[in-house]
């Protein structure tokens, strides 16, 4: 029963949102609207299971003083301080979480973003290497995009540089991305079958 | 020998210091160098300026403070246009670090253009699970948001009277640093066959072109440089015009690393070889 049960509603569910796609009735849309808001609703508690598992994780951590656990204190600090700015009304009257996300989580977020730009120039001097006739295509490819997107390229090679990089953009990029999506697709609606015909069970721990 | 070896173990902090002076001096003496605009912009553009007064259109804003530099001008020059035109805009965001960003970008450039909440814009806000968002956004928007970002029930604006789902906009345009955008063409565009345009990361950029080519998108507005060709199109604002010097220089140094650590690279392994 405890393997039976979740193959039997996910054949269920999977069957009747299958067919209300073919089937343009009212009583169809009507289904259709309903499990609409039973996937937000279901949605919604992964967040507590989400909320959960980080607290008891880092708890854990905390206790067990694993490598580099006084860093947990920040991550649950900065948990319930958020959460008791954004629900509490004299916080958000006081406009707490707004000075929260403006002195703290922008700044955060912008300058990891901008470490970025010192790690692929560093790693364009180190790592990006013609080793081999792949590699050099690939980084000539890199080099054509990079000069052809900005304007000083388009002036210092009078429109070469962004027609090659257009070119690039939009037959072999798109050949190449359109051949892996097509396979993606297959392959998803292969393991949709799967799961629904009930051959695919991981999502049930391993059963 | 000896300089290519030096060369290539070059310490770092080098490289570091010359990428901070490549983005530090174009910022202290900017230059205006004219962007040449491509069709994927310029489609975008038509959309937009293609709006009758009293139209609505969806503008689904998802990014947090990492990806702003790249989106905000995108999305401050597509809101500048679609109010001059008379047009009005209901806002959503899909990311939850991008919720009280978004909120200002969207005041500033309403009360820049003389806009009233309500009645000539409204913002959503943000909702988790964008797939199931889009989805019940196609039946109803109040199934996901039966109240605005204030807490206003929607029915209470005025321009919210006459919207109900997709075929109340004209179209929709999805800025985006997230795969939010794959949702709105697979879920969005798919379903319920509305007009998509989309603004996203220039990293993101290249993995849109077969939506592009194949007519699934209206048009794509590229990281920085599809801003830039926005606001030379609309020739307000040059923000991301004066940006994208920024950009040229790096994009230039990133290169001279790549040809020098490469020379270097082939040198060395010629000698160790010989």
């Amino acid at each position: 029963m405890k393997k039976q049960l979740p193959v039997f509603l996910t054949f269920i569910c999977a069957f009747i949102l299958t067919v209300q796609y073919f089937v343009p009735h009212r009583t169809f849309e009507q289904i259709y609207e309903v499990s609409n808001i039973w996937l937000q609703i279901i949605g919604v508690f992964s967040i507590f299971l989400g909320i959960i598992s980080l607290v008891s994780q880092h708890v854990m951590k905390i206790r067990r003083r694993n490598r580099q656990w006084q860093y947990s204190f920040i991550t649950l600090g900065g948990l319930i301080i958020m959460v008791a700015a954004g629900l509490f009304p004299p916080l958000q009257e006081r406009g707490a979480y707004e000075w929260l996300y403006d002195h703290i989580l922008n700044p955060i977020s912008a300058t990891m973003f901008s470490l970025l730009a010192f790690f692929i120039a560093s790693a364009a001097f180190r790592a990006f290497r013609a080793r081999s006739a792949i590699a050099t295509i690939l980084l000539l490819a890199a080099v054509f995009v990079m000069l052809g997107r900005v304007p000083l390229g388009d002036r210092l090679s009078h429109g070469f540089f962004p027609a090659v990089a257009n070119w690039l953009l939009n037959v072999p990029n798109v050949a190449a991305k359109r051949a892996i999506l097509i396979g993606v697709g297959l392959g998803e609606a292969s393991m949709a079958l799967r799961v629904m015909l009930g051959i695919e069970r991981s999502y049930m721990a391993g059963d | 020998m000896k300089f290519f070896t030096w060369l290539s173990t070059l310490d770092r902090r080098y490289i570091f210091l010359l990428m901070a002076l490549a983005v530090i001096f174009p910022l202290l003496f900017p230059v205006k160098i004219p962007v040449r605009v491509t069709p994927e912009s310029e489609k975008v553009y038509d959309m937009v300026d293609n709006l009758e007064p009293g139209d609505v259109l969806l503008i689904d804003m998802d990014y947090g403070p990492d990806t702003m530099a790249e989106l905000e001008p995108m999305s401050y020059a597509i809101m500048r246009h679609a109010y001059q035109r008379g047009a009005k805009i209901v806002f959503v965001c899909l990311t939850p670090t991008g919720v009280t960003l978004v909120e200002t970008e969207i005041r500033t450039i309403a009360e820049e253009q003389g806009m009233v909440y309500g009645e000539d814009y409204t913002y959503l806000g943000y909702r988790p699970y964008p797939a199931a968002v889009i989805l019940s956004m196609g039946q109803d928007v109040r199934q996901s948001f039966p109240i605005d970002y204030y807490g206003t029930p929607l029915d209470e604006l005025p321009m919210m009277r006459t919207v109900k789902n997709y075929r109340d906009f004209n179209f929709v345009i999805s800025v985006s640093a997230t795969s939010g955008v794959d949702y709105w063409i697979m879920y969005g565009k798919e379903r319920y066959n509305f007009p998509l345009a989309i603004g996203v990361t220039a990293v993101m950029a290249a993995d849109y072109y077969n939506y592009l080519n194949s007519g699934q998108i209206v048009g794509i507005l590229g990281g920085l440089k599809g801003a830039a060709e926005y606001e030379t199109l609309l020739g307000q604002g040059e923000r991301a015009i004066i940006w994208m010097n920024i950009q040229s220089i790096c994009h230039f140094l990133i290169v001279g690393f790549i040809i020098v650590g490469n020379i270097a690279y082939a040198v060395t392994r010629r000698e160790t070889r010989s």
